[in-house]
């Protein structure tokens, strides 16, 4: 269960470019549910996720995970829980070009200290999962849209992480890819991961997996959650 | 444990990572590598040098007694050995004879002397092998010396120095009392210097004192102060060269900061994304601080190597014509292998301290960027 209580992010504070992405935000996420955050571009969807996803700091409000408080960790906590609580997808996918496939995907584990050969055996069996298993040793940049896409989904899990966080996942895939997607989003929510997405594509949020969306606009929840 | 996994780990993406810029990574071995290898070269010979020099002149006279005349050196009669002899403490003295000839043919001044110990046949000449080799001429070859009255001179040679003494004996040439008589002119009454032995080196200053004393037209040579007169030549020999590479390491300190500093933006979007996936900045400093290590400390460990091999397996092909100043007569021999760990230890933090800083600092300051700025790219 997450929890977020009268969340504001404001940029720039005090200056006159000063910007309130996320305000007034009061929520409770559900475990075990796929949530989509839908709103127009700037709407603060993806800030939202970065500040659920310990990856930024709210300018003030508080946010609970699983009755913890984390807004007031400090950076070294709240990295280890990002690394293991959460497991991201990114729009850019941002996977490192001159690394193979099984680099890629090890790489959130590295500062784990476990065993390399125990993080290998894991994400092989996440590759051979994501049907990547003959990719394994290819570069990033020789991979297809699609393998791409699969190797950043295969990244997001290696720690085995709670929650799962896309940020407009389908952004840069054609109808096909994104309903390919879907299905892995749905395999996360059989595994009973909590799934949480940020995205403006139909595909994504009036699919059938979706157990909640939330509309957001300029900053704000709008309207009852549906 | 697992503290030493994450070590293994960040370690083995650090190895993976450099792959990534073969080119790039290896051009810049390469350099680093030149210059630790021209660094350690010159450090190794100038010390092996004058380690060597020291050596040969333990064997020369305490004491050297040399008549001056208006501050230039002049012959010293023989009769001043007699009374010099009689000072308490010194065990034993001679006239020394030597001298310096130009040799107009290779352009090189040759220093002849009359050797202390063994005696020479009349008509026979032992020479340096630097002599040997720069006029071509070998055992039972004659010389020709054009004398102090014009007449020809011929010398037949004996023997060529083995090469161990080439450092000193390089230009040499050791004749008979009569051949350098005959050569140079002069009375026999007469030597170039007197060479003095001293059993007790404590009464040295006490004895040169009495020499002064008793011959006011004196100069007396320690042997101490030609040591260190040796010293100072390959000090200063060595201290130019090092001066000349201060300058190439400065250029090196600026070109890897260079690197360093000017983080590409590829590197920086890396480092957002390690930071994304929930590395901590200490993670990417230790990753930057295993990349800056492997390339600086593989270039350094192979610079060493070089440079021994240079020095003491070549004599150093490369920078003895530079370093030994023998104008025409290079000498060449071995050094003895030999390692100043003092300065080893100097080379590495001139060279792999500031490349490890220089990388470490850029990627500090990358490290410390918010996480999310990944998700806004």
């Amino acid at each position: 269960m997450i929890e977020l209580k009268n969340i504001y992010k404001i940029f720039n504070q005090g200056q006159p470019n000063e910007f309130a992405a996320v305000q007034e935000v009061t929520l409770e996420i559900e475990p075990e549910k796929v949530t989509v955050f839908k709103g127009p571009s700037g709407s603060g969807k993806t800030t939202l996720l970065s500040l659920i996803g310990c990856m930024a700091r709210p300018t003030s409000g508080r946010i609970f995970l699983s009755g913890r408080e984390i807004t007031s960790l400090p950076e070294r906590f709240l990295t280890e829980i990002r690394r293991k609580t959460f497991g991201f997808i990114f729009q850019q996918l941002n996977l490192i070009k001159g690394i193979t496939v099984l680099e890629n995907i090890m790489l959130p584990a590295y500062p784990n200290g476990e065993k390399f050969s125990a993080v290998k055996n894991r994400a092989m069996r996440l590759l051979e999962v994501l049907e990547l298993t003959p990719k394994a040793n290819s570069k990033i940049e020789w991979l297809s849209g699609g393998e791409a896409q699969r190797t950043a989904v295969a990244r997001a899990l290696i720690n085995n992480p709670a929650v799962i966080i896309a940020d407009e996942p389908t952004a840069h895939l054609d109808t096909k890819l994104s309903m390919e997607l879907v299905g892995t989003l749905a395999k996360f929510k059989e595994d009973q991961k909590m799934v949480l997405i940020a995205s403006h594509d139909p595909l994504v949020y009036e699919s059938k997996i979706v157990d909640r969306v939330i509309h957001l606009r300029d900053g704000k929840i709008e309207g009852p959650p549906t | 444990m697992e503290g030493w996994e994450r070590q293994k780990n960040i370690l083995d993406f650090s190895l993976s990572s450099l792959l990534r810029r073969k080119g790039k990574n290896l051009a810049l071995v390469f350099v680093y590598t030149l210059l630790v290898f021209t660094l350690a070269s010159v450090l190794f010979f100038t010390h092996a040098i004058k380690r060597e020099a020291s050596l040969i002149l333990q064997d020369s006279p305490e004491l050297i007694v040399q008549k001056s005349i208006a501050g230039r050196q002049e012959q010293i009669p023989l009769r001043y050995l007699e009374p010099i002899q009689k000072i308490r403490g010194v065990q034993s003295g001679r006239g020394r004879l030597w001298g310096y000839y130009y040799d107009p043919i290779i352009g090189a001044n040759y220093t002849l002397m009359v050797p202390e110990k063994q005696t020479l046949e009349s008509g026979k000449i032992s020479i340096g092998q630097g002599i040997s080799k720069t006029r071509l001429v070998f055992p039972g070859d004659t010389m020709e010396f054009r004398s102090h009255d014009g007449m020809l001179l011929q010398l037949q040679i004996q023997q060529v120095f083995p090469s161990e003494s080439e450092l000193i004996a390089s230009d040499l040439i050791l004749l008979a009392e009569d051949d350098f008589r005959r050569l140079f002119g002069g009375s026999r009454e007469y030597a170039t210097d007197l060479t003095l032995r001293v059993r007790n080196q404590r009464e040295l200053p006490t004895i040169a004192l009495k020499i002064a004393e008793m011959f006011p037209d004196t100069r007396i040579i320690l042997r101490e102060e030609i040591l260190r007169t040796y010293e100072s030549i390959f000090n200063w020999r060595g201290g130019m060269m090092v001066f000349i590479l201060v300058g190439a390491l400065l250029a090196f300190i600026i070109f890897a900061w260079d690197k360093a500093s000017g983080l590409s933006l590829e590197e920086r979007r890396e480092i957002g994304i390690l930071k994304a996936v929930g590395w901590e900045t200490s993670d990417v400093l230790l990753l930057k601080f295993w990349e800056g290590t492997i390339i600086s400390l593989s270039s350094f460990l192979m610079g060493i190597i070089w440079a021994y091999a240079h020095v003491f397996f070549t004599s150093a092909a490369l920078l003895a014509p530079a370093l030994k100043g023998w104008a025409v007569l290079y000498p060449e021999f071995k050094l003895t292998p030999f390692i100043d760990f003092s300065q080893v230890a100097t080379l590495f933090f001139l060279t792999v301290v500031p490349y490890t800083v220089a990388t470490i600092i850029p990627s500090w300051r990358a490290a410390t960027i918010d996480p999310d700025s990944v998700m806004r790219t």
